[in-house]
Formats: C-alpha cells, sequence, structure tokens
C-alpha cells in the first residue's frame, strides 16, 4: 500500500506542472492586466509597475522565474493587494473556508445518509417518497435561493442570527446548512442506490438465511458496499468544498478562499490565481488518492496495483 | 422487502433530530448591531468591495476614501453639507495675487496618532513619496499639478525643484505649475494625504510597494480614528482617536466598515439591522423601497456621468454628422424615467450640471427629426448604407438594458442595426485601449468638483481619451483656463470648449449618476454630497 501511495504521488508531479504551466500561460493570453483600470494609469507609471513585479521580463523568463519561487514555497506577491503575498492570503483565507467546508460536510452526512439508508430500508414506502423527495428537492433548490431564503426566515424575520459575516459561532449556521443541504441531497441519492443494488445481492441473502439481525445485515454487511459510490463522490465533492464556494462566501459574506479564487481572476491577479489553481490542484489529487484507498478498503474485489 | 427493528429506526430518527438540534440556534432575539451602535456610537457602515490596502499613497478604489478620511487628515477637510475646504492640520492658508503660491500654516496641536506632531517636513516627504517612480503609485498626476512635480516623476529633475518647501515645522509653501481653484477640494484626495514616514520607515524602504506598513498595529495616522483591526474581506474596525486635534468634537465611538462583494446580501445585511449605511441598492430594489420603506432609502446626486465613446476613427463613425446624429437620437427622458428610476439625471452635456457652479450652455438634446436631417446630410437617408454598428459594454444587466433600449430608438428613429457586445470589464477596458470598439459604454467620476476634472480627459494626450478625437482648439482653451485667475472668464473657456467637444460628439452622454442607497435613521450629519464624502467628525448617532 505504501508503494501504491508512494507511486500516486510521484504521478503527481507532472499533473501539477501541466496545470501550473497551462494556468500560467493561458491567464496571460486573456485581454486585460492586473493595472487596466477604469481611469487610465499613465505609461511612466505602468512601466514602473510592471517593472516591480517582474512583467517586463520576456514571458519564458518570467514563467522559470515562478517555477523557481514555487520550488522554495513562495507563491509570490499579489498584484491586487500591494503588501500582501500569495502564501499570506491563502493562510489568512484557507483557514475559514476549510471550517465551512468541514461544517458544511458534516451536515451532508449527517442528513444525508440516514436519509438514504431510510429510503433504501423503506423502499417504496411513505418513508421513501418522503427522502427521496426532499432530496430531490435539495438539489433542484441551487444555493443562491435556499441562502437568501434562510436569511429571509432565521435572520431577518426572526433575528436569531446574523444575515452575513462571520463574526460569531452563530454566523456559521445559515452558511453551512445552506452549503450542506445541497451535498446532502446528492449523498443521500447516491446511498439510496448504493445501498439498494447491495441489499438485493446474493451475500446479503445468505447472511439473513444464516440468521443475522436485520441491523447486522444492514450495518455490517450491506454499508460498507453500500457507500461505494458516495466515497467516490466525496473525493472531488470535498476538494471543492474544502477550497471554498464562491456563491455560499458571496451570501453571506464570508472571508473565504472562494470568493479571492473566483474574484482574483477578474482583477487578473495573475499571482493569485495560480497559486489558489494550484492550491485546488493538490487537494484533488490528494483526495481523489484518500478515494481511492478507501475504495480498496470498502471493497475486497480491489487490490492496490 | 427488509425489515428493520423499530429500535435501530427510533436510533437512525433520534441522530437525525440531534443533528438538527445541535445547528439550530438559540431562539432568544438578540440585540442587533445598529440598536447597539446607536447606544454605543458605533457605525456600521457597508463598504462594497474590500480594500486592496491602507496606503493612502496607492489607493485607486472608489470606496477607500471612506476608509482613510476616518484615519487620515490633509491640510484641508471638508464641509459636511457642500464640501467646500475647512481647515484641517492647516489651521489657515494664504493664496498669492496670481494664485499660484499657496501658504499654510499647520495647527501646534495636531498630532499623529503615536504623539508626535504633524509637522511641514511631514507633508513634504509625504508628497514627494508619492511622486517617487518606484512606488508606482497610480494617482501620482493628481500631484502634478506642483511645480516640476511630473518633470520630478520622469526622472528629469530633482525633488528640490518640486513646488513644495517647508520654510519651518508649521509652515509649508506650495507652489502650482499653474492656478487651479479646486486645489483646495483636491487635497482632500488621499493621494495629498500625509503618511508617518519614521514608521513606513521601520518596516522597509518607504517607496517600496509592498512595504508591509499599512496594518493594524503598525499604522500611525492623524485622522479622528485609529486602526484597530482588517480582517480581510470582512470588517475594518476604528476608533475614535484621543491624539486627534479636534477630539472634542468626534461624537462617533468608533466603525465598522463591512466589506460586502455583493449589493444583495448588504441589503439583507441592512434589513437584518447589521449596518447604518449601506454602500448600494439594487436597482430592482428601488421601487419597493420608495413604496413601503421611504425612510430608508437616499437617491444623492452623485459627480459622475454614464456616456458612450465613439471611436472617431473608424470608417462612419468618422463623420461627425453621424455621431451628432446618433447622441441626437437617444431619448434619455424615457430611458432615466422608465429603465433606471433611480432619480438619475438626464445628460445633454458630459460636465454634470451645477459643477463648481459650471452649467454647460451647449447640449446634445434629444431631437430625432434632427438627427434623421443629419444622416441625410451626411449621406445615408433612412441609414440606408451603413453597416451594423457594434456596441461594447461590460457584462451588466443595467448596461444591457440600457444598450437594448438605446439599439431600439436607433433602429426605429434612424434606420441604423446596432450589435450589442458584451465582454467581463477588463476584457472591455482592453479593448478600450487597444482602439478596438466602434460604441464603448463607459463611466467617468469626477476626482473634484470642477469642470476640469471632466473636460481635460478630452485633452489630446489625455490617457483618458481613448476615443481618437483631438482637437487644437479644444486644448488651447482648456490651456487657456488652466492658466487664467479670472473666474467668470474661466468658465467662458470652459463653455466654449465643451461646446466645441459637443458640436464634434466624440461621446453620447446618457445620463448623470445618482448613488442610491440605504440610510437608518438613527444617522445624523449624513448630508448628500456630489463626491458621496461624509467627514466623520460632524456624524453621530441618534438613539
Amino acid at each position: 500500500m505504501l508503494r501504491f501511495i508512494a507511486r500516486r504521488l510521484l504521478e503527481t508531479i507532472p499533473v501539477l506542472l501541466i496545470v501550473v504551466t497551462a494556468t500560467f500561460f493561458m491567464i496571460r493570453f486573456v485581454p486585460g492586466g492586473p493595472f487596466t483600470a477604469e481611469k487610465a494609469v499613465s505609461p511612466e507609471i505602468l512601466r514602473n509597475l510592471e517593472a516591480h513585479y517582474g512583467l517586463n521580463q520576456p514571458l519564458h523568463r518570467q514563467y522559470l522565474s515562478y517555477l523557481g519561487s514555487l520550488l522554495r514555497g513562495d507563491l509570490g506577491p499579489s498584484f491586487k493587494y500591494p503588501n500582501r503575498t500569495v502564501n499570506e492570503i491563502i493562510a489568512d483565507k484557507l483557514p475559514v473556508s476549510l471550517e465551512l467546508g468541514s461544517l458544511s460536510l458534516a451536515v451532508a452526512l449527517l442528513a444525508g445518509l440516514p436519509l438514504g439508508l431510510l429510503a433504501a430500508l423503506r423502499r417504496n414506502t411513505w418513508l421513501d417518497y418522503v427522502c427521496s423527495s426532499v432530496s430531490m428537492i435539495g438539489l433542484c433548490v441551487p444555493t443562491f435561493v435556499l441562502g437568501p431564503l434562510l436569511v429571509l426566515a432565521c435572520a431577518i424575520h426572526f433575528g436569531w442570527v446574523n444575515a452575513s459575516g462571520w463574526y460569531y459561532p452563530s454566523d456559521r449556521i445559515l452558511p453551512c446548512l445552506t452549503l450542506g443541504c445541497v451535498y446532502a441531497a446528492y449523498i443521500a441519492r447516491l446511498t439510496r442506490g448504493g445501498m439498494l443494488e447491495v441489499l438485493g445481492q446474493d451475500y446479503i441473502r445468505t447472511a439473513r438465511a444464516k440468521g443475522a439481525s436485520e441491523a447486522r445485515v444492514v450495518f455490517h454487511h450491506a454499508l460498507r458496499g453500500g457507500l461505494l459510490p458516495v466515497v467516490s463522490f466525496l473525493g472531488p465533492a470535498i476538494a471543492g468544498i474544502l477550497t471554498g464556494s464562491f456563491v455560499i462566501e458571496t451570501i453571506f459574506q464570508i472571508p473565504g478562499l472562494g470568493r479571492e479564487f473566483v474574484n482574483s481572476a477578474f482583477s487578473r491577479d495573475y499571482t493569485l490565481i495560480l497559486g489558489t489553481v494550484l492550491l485546488y490542484a493538490v487537494f484533488l489529487v490528494v483526495l481523489n488518492l484518500a478515494v481511492d484507498i478507501a475504495q480498496v478498503w470498502l471493497n475486497p474485489r480491489l487490490k492496490f496495483e | 422487502m427488509s425489515h428493520l427493528p423499530a429500535r435501530s429506526l427510533r436510533a437512525l430518527a433520534a441522530l437525525g433530530l440531534l443533528a438538527a438540534l445541535a445547528l439550530a440556534p438559540g431562539c432568544a432575539r438578540r440585540d442587533r448591531p445598529v440598536e447597539s451602535g446607536n447606544r454605543d456610537q458605533i457605525l456600521h457602515r457597508g463598504l462594497g468591495h474590500d480594500l486592496a490596502g491602507l496606503d493612502p499613497h496607492l489607493a485607486t478604489q472608489a470606496g477607500d476614501y471612506d476608509v482613510l478620511s476616518a484615519l487620515l487628515e490633509g491640510l484641508v477637510a471638508e464641509d459636511p453639507v457642500d464640501l467646500h475646504p475647512v481647515p484641517g492640520v492647516a489651521e489657515r492658508w494664504e493664496i498669492s495675487a496670481d494664485q499660484l503660491t499657496y501658504t499654510f500654516t499647520l495647527r501646534a496641536n495636531a498630532r499623529w496618532s503615536n504623539g508626535d506632531p504633524v509637522t511641514a517636513t511631514d507633508f513634504v516627504q509625504s508628497w514627494r513619496r508619492m511622486l517617487t517612480p518606484s512606488l508606482g503609485a497610480d494617482n501620482a498626476q493628481l500631484l502634478f499639478l506642483l511645480q516640476g512635480a511630473q518633470a520630478f516623476h520622469q526622472g528629469q529633475a530633482s525633488f528640490a525643484q518640486v513646488g513644495v518647501v517647508a520654510p519651518d515645522a508649521h509652515t509649508l509653501r506650495v507652489t502650482l505649475e499653474h492656478p487651479a481653484p479646486y486645489f483646495l477640494a483636491m487635497l482632500n484626495h488621499p493621494a495629498w494625504f500625509p503618511v508617518h514616514l519614521p514608521t513606513i520607515q521601520r518596516y522597509g524602504d518607504v517607496a517600496d510597494r509592498a512595504n508591509p506598513w499599512a496594518e493594524p498595529g503598525r499604522f500611525v495616522g492623524n485622522g479622528p480614528f485609529n486602526l484597530v483591526s482588517w480582517r480581510s474581506g470582512q470588517e475594518i474596525v476604528v476608533t475614535k482617536s484621543t491624539t486627534y486635534w479636534d477630539a472634542a468634537q468626534v461624537r462617533l465611538q468608533g466603525i465598522h466598515f463591512h466589506a460586502i462583494d455583493s449589493v444583495d446580501a448588504e441589503e439583507r445585511a441592512f434589513r437584518a439591522g447589521q449596518l447604518h449605511v449601506t454602500s448600494a441598492l439594487p436597482p430592482d430594489k428601488i421601487a419597493t423601497y420608495r413604496r413601503d420603506n421611504p425612510q430608508f432609502l437616499r437617491i444623492d446626486p452623485l459627480l459622475a456621468t454614464y456616456f458612450y465613446r465613439l471611436n472617431v476613427t473608424q470608417p462612419f463613425l468618422n463623420d461627425a454628422r453621424v455621431r451628432r446624429a446618433l447622441a441626437l437620437a437617444v431619448d434619455r427622458e424615457a430611458l432615466v424615467a422608465k429603465i433606471l428610476r433611480g432619480g438619475q439625471r438626464p445628460a445633454y452635456a458630459f460636465t454634470p450640471p451645477g459643477t463648481a457652479g459650471y452649467t454647460s450652455a451647449a447640449a446634445l438634446p434629444t431631437d430625432f427629426t434632427g438627427a434623421r436631417r443629419l444622416l441625410t446630410e451626411a449621406g445615408y437617408p433612412g441609414g440606408r448604407g451603413l453597416p451594423p454598428f457594434e456596441l461594447l459594454f461590460n457584462s451588466s444587466e443595467t448596461h444591457r438594458v440600457i444598450a437594448e433600449a438605446i439599439q431600439e430608438m436607433w433602429r426605429r428613429e434612424l434606420g441604423i442595426e446596432v450589435r450589442l457586445v458584451n465582454q467581463e470589464l477588463k476584457g472591455t477596458l482592453e479593448a478600450r485601449r487597444a482602439g478596438h470598439f466602434q460604441i464603448l459604454r463607459s463611466v467617468w467620476n469626477g476626482d473634484y468638483v470642477d469642470p476640469s476634472s471632466f473636460l481635460d480627459i478630452w485633452r489630446t494626450g489625455s490617457g483618458n481619451n481613448y476615443t481618437g478625437w483631438s482637437s487644437p482648439a479644444y486644448d488651447s482653451l482648456l490651456f487657456e483656463a488652466a492658466r487664467t485667475t479670472d473666474a467668470a472668464r474661466r468658465d467662458g473657456l470652459f463653455q466654449q470648449a465643451e461646446a466645441l467637444l459637443l458640436e464634434d460628439a466624440p461621446l453620447i452622454p446618457i445620463y448623470h449618476y445618482t448613488h442610491v442607497f440605504l440610510l437608518q435613521p438613527s444617522v445624523q450629519g449624513w448630508y448628500p454630497t456630489l463626491l458621496d464624502h461624509h467627514p466623520y467628525k460632524q456624524v453621530w448617532l441618534q438613539l
């Protein structure tokens, strides 16, 4: 297994290099630069700015020097925030996104798994219909509708919590519910589907025939296999949820990385775009690896190869 | 069909309930920030986008002033009602007869937040920093009004040749390149604010953009408030300064600036009692507020013009008659009344009427018949012979509906077809720079209240013209206006210049902006001002 992990990690190096290279050159070919503004900057000031950030160098030299500093773990200075580095911005914003992400994930799992299980175990009963309808609604209602609706009710009408911000522990409730609900809906549907498939298989019938209790059949024998689709969904989902959700962070004014990620593209903050893309790529690679490991652990038919 | 024992089902249900309970909020209604703010004199202000930094010399966004004016004070301050210059760090000033030399006397009790006195040398060194090329300050050009400043900035002169000296600690003598009645008002722009040089030096080179001095715990200011904390993307907190010379007048105990990118989220925060003032209001909510909650709605005039640039280097648009015809065939009244509905004024000239007492006599009125006649004269009766034009705007719902309305007016009245193209903002700005447009949606915000702030952009060689239009007669009128000390003559020269501009029509003025926002009735001293400036010294909260 260690060899498997080591090999997979080695394989990620060229992947990340391709991501960095493609991003680096693509953003340079987008019209407009970091200093393009509504009010013109005089040519001499523009020259000074470009010299300061090394943008007056040939592109290939800028690329090599970026790779050089990347090797030292330095993601460079931000163009938009004159006295901040990309490392500082990520260190500042990532923890917020991680907190939002992990709480939402907890909501998603705590709500989605029981809903899916109930629906599968009470298939074609009113309970199944209720659970399936709830998760269907969760899938269909976008976060930018659910979020403001929750704000209208809980913040504006009842005054229980703030409408926006990330100041008090109570400020976590609405954003995490909103983001969690969407993922809960996915998880519920995947759990239901996975469980139904597994519950119909021979080994479950064998377990029942041998007199295993229903709880033992469900939680011991079926759940492991039934969760496989959920696990493969969770890899990329967690990467997305942890690196920040632009929509949720905008609706609730949360100082997370998702807002920076999107806004950096609009402001052509080249280094911040690269830094956030790279971070997202790393998350994605690592979590996909974790999914593969989990799948082998859950599914006896798979091996580390 | 399998059946779970009821026990397991109950356990599952209990788990779900537990999860719901863990996340359920307490039911007690809390004290909202606006209520506690009114009690404690803490103002909660929506900021729109977060600031990129707190270094006044690197400030580029309109919202920067809202925070920086709490932390720093220039030589002059502003009257809260009409923004006319009132004593700030300078307690008085004298202007020479030729209006070129200003001698400021600084008050002895002006202090930095660390207790140091604010001296004339602070201003000299601050302006030197602002003009130093390596700082790369976007607004360095505003200081080119100082004699010799442009040459210094371009490396052609030493700083000794720049027109600012400090004969003693409390006297500052400034020499201008040409007379400028707006000079005192301009001193309120962050580019002219003083900075505490010893503090900046402590954290690196004075003229290094990346110098991290402007952070909580380091920032030293001389304004009515001190920086307490800054949570990036969230809020900036300032508290009343005890070292400020006029602290006795300051009634607010603190200000919380909330960075809320989304205007919809900001409006919800206002309704939830988190904000006293918002930075804006979504246009689709204006009607509802006007009907249901007019006590919160504020519509203030703003020194800004919405207009279309016409690229005069393009075929067909290089004919002034075609350009004028396009300009005359825009029904601005209808746009303002039916589409915008935010109290905007239709624009028939470029400079907003009443800017420092100036209102353009010349105008580009709505005149469909005249427009058709001009097109016929140009050889395109009923629009025949004209290819479809392209109208470029940055993606936004408001720009789109305006463009669609104008597209329809031109089609109906002139028989001209227009294709609408939208791009994301930086894309349109790049097209503007490269001249790759025919008709381009644009905006101009005045930096200071004077017609020159508007008319200057159409000079030949101005970095903000972009239309390819150039008129030696226009240039010389502005040159003359900048060098006259007689107010009436100056006004007359601006009238002639604007008449010439509108005659040639490299632009189509559409409307003059208003600032539409929400304000709690408890906020006092928040007057409608053209630059959306509200000196915090005179602001307070009524219980």
